[in-house]
């Protein structure tokens, strides 16, 4: 459940003076396998450096930078309207950026797309199925872009649509069409994966299996760019998340780095909002105190048990509600809240 | 995956790129075509309005014995007009409203992040749109031989290049729809062309009967232009009028340029 999992990868200095120096556009040295020639021969997957859009007046990503080297599943996390789709679109080459350099796979997706696009899968945010044809058909149709595709047949099993593989499009479930579209990103063994929310609409078990699906594509060495709001599946899945709040990068990190910061020895608990916190902080084993959102309180201790003892107490003598409490290791879901303000789903 | 140093490589690692290239594309575009083919004979709509309405037009209009003053036998007179039909059914409403949902759908726009370039997408649209317009002029066709008797005459050159026109001009129109509109306003729009076309085209109707105020619109409509020139083709000695064609020709490069400036995958 906790991030522990994603410790083997080692936690690299955060994001930006490495992600400054990384910008390094020559194609053709690039490798896969970054356990064979180590990170320092590597050039990243995917070059973010400085990148701006803006729509009108409203900016959708704003200078932002990042880099991911090959073989890696990295996630961008953030809530709607983050700017997540508007980089992936970028990075895709749907869209041109106003300001900064991309590269993909050492190119530029707009200038060199004929030459990256047999090299990546895309899963967009719309399914883009035709709703007039069978699952198979559609895979079959995509399997004959690529010179070396995936069995559409093993492919479509792999994604659990063997009972659906002839059913047209339209009659398939919204979590159907999503791992159709995902087997379609999948069929030309693409060296670098683009997932835009992938499990949007899917039921748990669905997600659970699109989410083993994903750990088999990195194991093949294959590089995941995802997107999600989902913190638990970012948590899951991803070696380094970029936390992203109106399209500027917040926070980038492991998932075990980022909840480390947050986690220590806290103590956290919904209440009655507007509690006082200089009163909080006084308490004999509280350390310091503070209101994250309005009702919902953080205080760091030595000694939670201690602190449970005095803060129940408080509470009662407050004749405050007391809805939820809990002690320890934060979530990416606290980091989040913490970094931005704001809940992750309205 | 399973070749890192090739996949980073892709030139190095082609013998022949040039040819390699030439035929991942040929085998896309003939995947597509396919594909494209098999939609259109699932859509009960596209069958109606590209087989059923031309053929129906034919025989009602052709048993009716209506023959316009001054036209020779019906047949000769009616079938370069339901042709011109056929061409405007399949380019325009069949082509025109499938790819305006193809867009609505997101098709299109995944279809722009695959191997499959543009181009090739546009060429298996035309390739398609040839193979439905082959089986409708060969049903055509043979219902005007076995059913009203009626003689190839003309020059069938002069007739094929009229028809690789008309079919550029109204699968341009099609796609200037398709591209600019939401999906139910090319629906819509679509079909009332099509009405208006066939009221004013001059492909049941001589455009000479139209009250005079219609006529100078009529005859400068791509339907006119296209009714105009197909006749002129297939009568005895088959010389096309040089203004028709020219007309023709213009709308097309309007409507495929219009259509390439316009157009929105997404």
């Amino acid at each position: 459940m906790r991030a522990i999992r994603h410790a083997r990868y080692p936690v690299k200095a955060v994001s930006e003076s490495r992600t400054r120096m990384s910008v390094n556009p020559i194609p053709s040295a690039a490798s896969t396998a970054p356990q064979a020639s180590g990170p320092a021969a590597t050039i990243d997957a995917i070059v973010v450096d400085r990148l701006t859009k803006t729509y009108g007046d409203h900016v959708a990503v704003n200078a932002l930078s990042f880099s991911v080297p090959p073989g890696q599943v990295f996630a961008l996390l953030g809530p709607n309207g983050a700017g997540k789709t508007t980089t992936v679109e970028i990075l895709e080459g749907y869209r041109a950026a106003d300001s900064g350099v991309v590269r993909v796979l050492g190119l530029d997706p707009r200038r060199d797309g004929a030459a990256l696009k047999p090299r990546i899968g895309v899963m967009l945010q719309q399914d883009g199925l035709y709703p007039g044809l069978q699952a198979r058909e559609v895979l079959d149709l995509y399997a004959h872009f690529f010179d070396d595709p995936e069995d559409p047949g093993a492919l479509i099993e792999r994604v659990g649509l063997s009972d659906a593989a002839r059913t047209r499009c339209r009659q398939l479930s919204g979590g159907q069409k999503r791992r159709l579209a995902l087997a379609v990103a999948l069929v030309g063994k693409p060296t670098l994966l683009f997932l835009d929310e992938p499990t949007t609409g899917m039921d748990p078990q669905a997600r659970r299996a699109t989410w083993e699906i994903i750990r088999g594509v990195k194991a093949r060495g294959t590089t995941v760019l995802l997107t999600t709001h989902f913190m638990d599946e970012a948590e899951r899945l991803a070696d380094r998340v970029a936390i992203i709040d109106n399209g500027a990068l917040i926070a980038l990190d492991t998932p075990a780095a980022l909840t480390r910061i947050e986690s220590g020895n806290a103590v956290r608990f919904t209440a009655t909002p507007g509690l006082d916190t200089a009163a909080l902080a006084a308490l004999p084993s509280a350390a310091n105190a503070w209101e994250d959102q309005p009702g919902r309180y953080v205080i760091e201790t030595q000694t939670p048990p201690a602190l449970l003892a005095e803060l129940t107490t408080w509470l009662r003598d407050q004749g405050a509600e007391l809805s939820e409490l809990r002690v320890g290791h934060a979530s990416l879901e606290d980091v989040f809240l913490r970094l931005t303000g704001k809940e992750m789903r309205e | 995956m399973t070749t890192p140093t090739a996949a980073h490589t892709p030139r190095a690692a082609v013998a022949n790129p040039v040819a390699s290239r030439g035929r991942s594309l040929a085998r896309a575009v003939l995947a597509q075509t396919r594909t494209e083919l098999k939609l259109t004979l699932r859509r009960g709509e596209s069958l109606l309005i590209t087989i059923i309405v031309p053929v129906v037009l034919l025989a009602f209009f052709a048993s009716l014995r209506f023959v316009p003053a001054g036209a020779g036998a019906p047949i000769t007179y009616l079938l370069p007009g339901i042709l011109a039909l056929a061409i405007m059914s399949t380019g325009m409403v069949s082509l025109g409203i499938a790819t305006a949902y193809e867009r609505y759908y997101g098709v299109l726009k995944r279809l722009g992040s695959s191997p499959l370039p543009r181009g090739g997408l546009l060429l298996a649209k035309g390739l398609s749109v040839l193979g439905i317009e082959i089986v409708q002029t060969l049903l055509l066709v043979a219902l005007a031989i076995f059913g009203y008797g009626w003689r190839p005459a003309g020059s069938f050159w002069a007739a094929l290049l009229v028809i690789v026109l008309g079919s550029a001009a109204f699968a341009g129109l099609g796609m200037l729809m398709a591209g600019a509109l939401r999906a139910e306003a090319t629906l819509a729009g679509a079909n009332g062309l099509f009405l208006i076309f066939l009221m004013l085209g001059g492909g049941i109707l001589p455009i000479d009967h139209l009250p005079g105020f219609l006529q100078a619109t009529a005859s400068v409509l791509p339907a006119a232009a296209l009714t105009t020139a197909l006749r002129a083709a297939m009568t005895p000695g088959g010389a096309v009028p040089l203004g028709a064609l020219a007309l023709l020709a213009g709308w097309a490069v309007i409507f495929l340029g219009a259509a390439a400036t316009t157009f929105k995958w997404e």
